[in-house]
C-alpha cells in the first residue's frame, strides 16, 4: 500500500464518520431535547433533566385526536390499497407483453407525480361532486399512490410464482375461486403483510398530499408541523421520540419475524 | 385480457379488472383531467360559471410567466432542486461505492441498517430534527460559538436550512439505486484498471461511473422530483425570503382563494417533473421498469 493510498483510506474513514454523525446527530439532538427542562427544545444549555414533557404530551387532548385521525386513515388506506394493489399486480402480470409496458407506465405514474399535485387534483375533482376535504378525501388521495407500492411488492413476489400449481389444482377439479383462495393468496401472504406494513407507514407519515385534502382534520404530521410553527415545546420532541421508538421497534420486530420465516422455509 | 379471464375465470377476472379500472379512472385519470380543466378556466363567482366569460384559455399559465416574483420562485425551485440532487449524489456516491465493492458482508449489513433506520422515521419528524438543530439559539450555533468558529450566531433558516434538510431527507432515494448499480460491477474490472496503472479518480471516471449510470440517473431523478414537490422542508426550514414553489401553490388554494390559478401552477409543476423524469430516463436509457423498485 502506497502513502497516497493510506491518505486516501484515512480520508475515507473520516468521511464515513462524518456521514454517520450527519445521519444521527439531528435525531439524537431531537431525542435528547425531550428530556431538557428548557421551554424551547434544545440541548445546549442543559437546564436540568425532566420527564415532564412526556406527561405534557400525554395530557394533550389535541395530540390524541390527531393520533386517532391518523389511525383511522391508515386502517382505511390498507383496506382499500391491498385489494386494489393486488388486483393491479395480477392484471399487469397476466397481460400480454405489448399492452403490459403501457399499462405499467400508467400504473406507476402516481409515484412519479409530486405529492402536492395528487392532493390538489383529488381536492379539485371531488369539489365538483360536493365533497370537501376530510378523512374520506385523505384516504382517497393517499390510496391513489399507496396502491402503486402494494402493486410493486405483490408483483415482485408473483415473479417467483409457479403457474403450474394453479393448473394442477384446476386439473384436479378445483374451482377457479378455490385455486385463488387456496393457492395464490397463501403464496402472496408475505408480500401482502409487508405491503400492509408499508402502507400504514406511508399513510401515517404522509404530509405533502394530506395537507391539501385534510379539510378541518388534523392528522399527526399536520399536528406536528403546526406545532413547530405556532409554539414548539419539548412535548413535541417527546411525541417524536415515542413515534421513533415505535417505528424502530416495529421495524426490528418485522425483520426478526421475516428472518425466522426465511429460515423455516428457505425455498420461499 | 383473454388471458386474465382464462386464468381466473369470469367472476374473479371481472372483480380484478373493475378494481383496477376504478382506481385508474377515478383516482388517477379523472383528477388530473379535472385539474387541467380548472387550470384553463378563469376564476369566476358561481353565478357566472358556465356563462359567456367562462371560456378556456392559457391565461392562468401566462399569469405565472408574467408575474415576476412567482416566476423567479419557480426557477429558483427548479435549480435548487437540481442542486439538492447534485449534493445528495456527492454525499452518497462514496458510501454507495464502499458498500457495494469494499465492505465485508458484516460491515454491509450494519451500514444498510444505519442508513435505513433514519428513513423509517417520518419526513416531518426528520425536518423537525433539523429545525431544532439549526435554530438561532440551537445546538449547532452553540457548538460553533464555543469552538470559536463563529463570533455571532448564524441564521441558518432560509435557503441553507432548506438544502441541508432536503439532502438529509432524500439520501436513501439516492443511495440505494447507486448501490444496486455498483454492486453488479465485477470487482475484477476495478482490479484490472488498477493493475494497468489507472489512478483512483480515473478508475471511477472510466469504469465505475459509466457502469452505475442508470442508478445515478434514477437516484437524481427521484431526488429532484421529491425536492421540487416538497412542502414540509421549505415550510419549516425556510424563511420568508426563501419561498418554494409549492408554498405559492398552497397560498392560491388556502389564502388567495383562486383555485384555477393554483391548478395552473400545480399543472406546471407536474409537467416539469414528468419532463425531467422522462427526458433523463431517455438520455440515460433507463427503463421505467427498472426505476420503480
Amino acid at each position: 500500500m502506497t502513502a497516497a493510498d493510506r491518505i486516501f483510506r484515512g480520508l475515507f474513514v473520516l468521511y464515513l464518520l462524518v456521514f454517520v454523525v450527519y445521519l444521527f446527530a439531528p435525531l439524537a439532538v431531537m431525542a435528547a431535547a425531550a428530556f431538557n427542562e428548557s421551554r424551547f427544545p434544545t440541548v445546549i444549555p442543559w437546564q436540568g433533566t425532566t420527564l415532564d414533557w412526556f406527561s405534557a404530551m400525554w395530557a394533550d387532548a389535541a395530540m390524541w385526536r390527531s393520533l386517532w385521525t391518523s389511525a383511522i386513515v391508515a386502517v382505511l388506506v390498507v383496506l382499500v390499497a391491498l385489494p386494489v394493489g393486488t388486483a393491479a399486480a395480477l392484471v399487469l402480470t397476466t397481460l400480454h407483453a405489448r399492452a403490459r409496458s403501457f399499462a405499467y407506465a400508467v400504473m406507476v405514474s402516481p409515484l412519479l407525480t409530486p405529492g402536492v399535485v395528487i392532493g390538489i387534483s383529488t381536492l379539485i375533482l371531488w369539489r365538483q361532486v360536493g365533497v370537501s376535504g376530510g378523512i374520506a378525501l385523505i384516504v382517497v388521495a393517499q390510496t391513489t399512490f399507496i396502491i402503486c407500492y402494494v402493486m410493486l411488492m405483490v408483483m415482485a413476489r408473483l415473479q417467483r410464482f409457479d403457474r403450474t400449481q394453479e393448473e394442477a389444482a384446476l386439473g384436479l377439479g378445483a374451482s377457479r375461486l378455490m385455486v385463488f383462495r387456496r393457492i395464490l393468496l397463501p403464496f402472496l401472504r408475505p408480500a401482502l403483510l409487508a405491503s400492509g406494513g408499508l402502507a400504514i407507514l406511508q399513510s401515517v407519515e404522509n404530509y405533502n398530499t394530506t395537507l391539501f385534502v385534510r379539510g378541518f382534520e388534523t392528522p399527526l404530521t399536520v399536528f406536528i408541523a403546526t406545532k413547530v410553527r405556532t409554539g414548539l415545546t419539548p412535548a413535541v420532541n417527546a411525541l417524536a421520540l415515542v413515534v421513533i421508538a415505535a417505528t424502530v421497534i416495529g421495524a426490528i420486530a418485522w425483520e426478526i419475524a421475516r428472518r425466522r420465516h426465511v429460515t423455516k422455509a428457505p425455498q420461499s | 385480457m383473454r388471458d386474465l379471464y382464462h386464468r381466473f375465470g369470469p367472476g374473479l377476472a371481472t372483480v380484478f379488472l373493475s378494481l383496477v379500472l376504478v382506481w385508474l379512472a377515478a383516482m388517477v385519470l379523472a383528477p388530473n383531467l379535472m385539474m387541467i380543466d380548472y387550470a384553463l378556466r378563469p376564476n369566476l363567482p358561481p353565478a357566472q360559471q358556465g356563462g359567456p366569460l367562462d371560456v378556456r384559455s392559457l391565461d392562468n399559465v401566462l399569469y405565472l410567466a408574467n408575474e415576476g416574483v412567482h416566476r423567479a420562485i419557480f426557477f429558483k425551485t427548479v435549480w435548487a432542486s437540481a442542486l439538492v440532487a447534485g449534493l445528495t449524489l456527492i454525499v452518497c456516491y462514496p458510501i454507495a461505492f464502499w458498500m457495494a465493492q469494499r465492505a465485508t458482508p458484516g460491515q454491509l449489513s450494519i451500514a444498510l441498517m444505519l442508513v435505513i433506520i433514519p428513513f423509517f422515521i417520518n419526513e416531518v419528524l426528520r425536518t423537525l430534527a433539523w429545525f431544532i438543530l439549526l435554530a438561532y439559539r440551537g445546538p449547532l450555533n452553540a457548538v460553533l460559538l464555543n469552538l470559536g468558529v463563529i463570533d455571532a450566531p448564524i441564521r441558518w433558516q432560509g435557503d441553507g436550512g432548506v438544502l441541508a434538510g432536503m439532502v438529509y431527507a432524500y439520501i436513501l432515494f439516492m443511495l440505494l439505486p447507486i448501490y444496486n448499480a455498483i454492486e453488479s460491477l465485477d470487482k475484477s474490472q476495478i482490479e484490472a484498471a488498477r493493475d494497468l496503472g489507472a489512478s483512483t479518480v480515473r478508475t471511477h471516471r472510466r469504469i465505475v461511473i459509466p457502469h452505475a449510470k442508470a442508478g445515478i440517473a434514477t437516484g437524481c431523478v427521484f431526488t429532484f422530483m421529491l425536492a421540487a414537490g416538497s412542502y414540509v422542508a421549505p415550510a419549516l426550514l425556510g424563511s420568508p425570503g426563501s419561498r418554494w414553489f409549492t408554498e405559492i401553490i398552497y397560498n392560491w388554494f388556502f389564502e388567495g382563494g383562486d383555485w384555477n390559478r393554483g391548478a395552473a401552477y400545480a399543472l406546471t409543476l407536474l409537467v416539469l417533473c414528468l419532463a425531467v423524469v422522462l427526458v433523463t430516463l431517455r438520455l440515460f436509457r433507463v427503463n421505467l421498469t427498472d426505476v420503480a423498485k
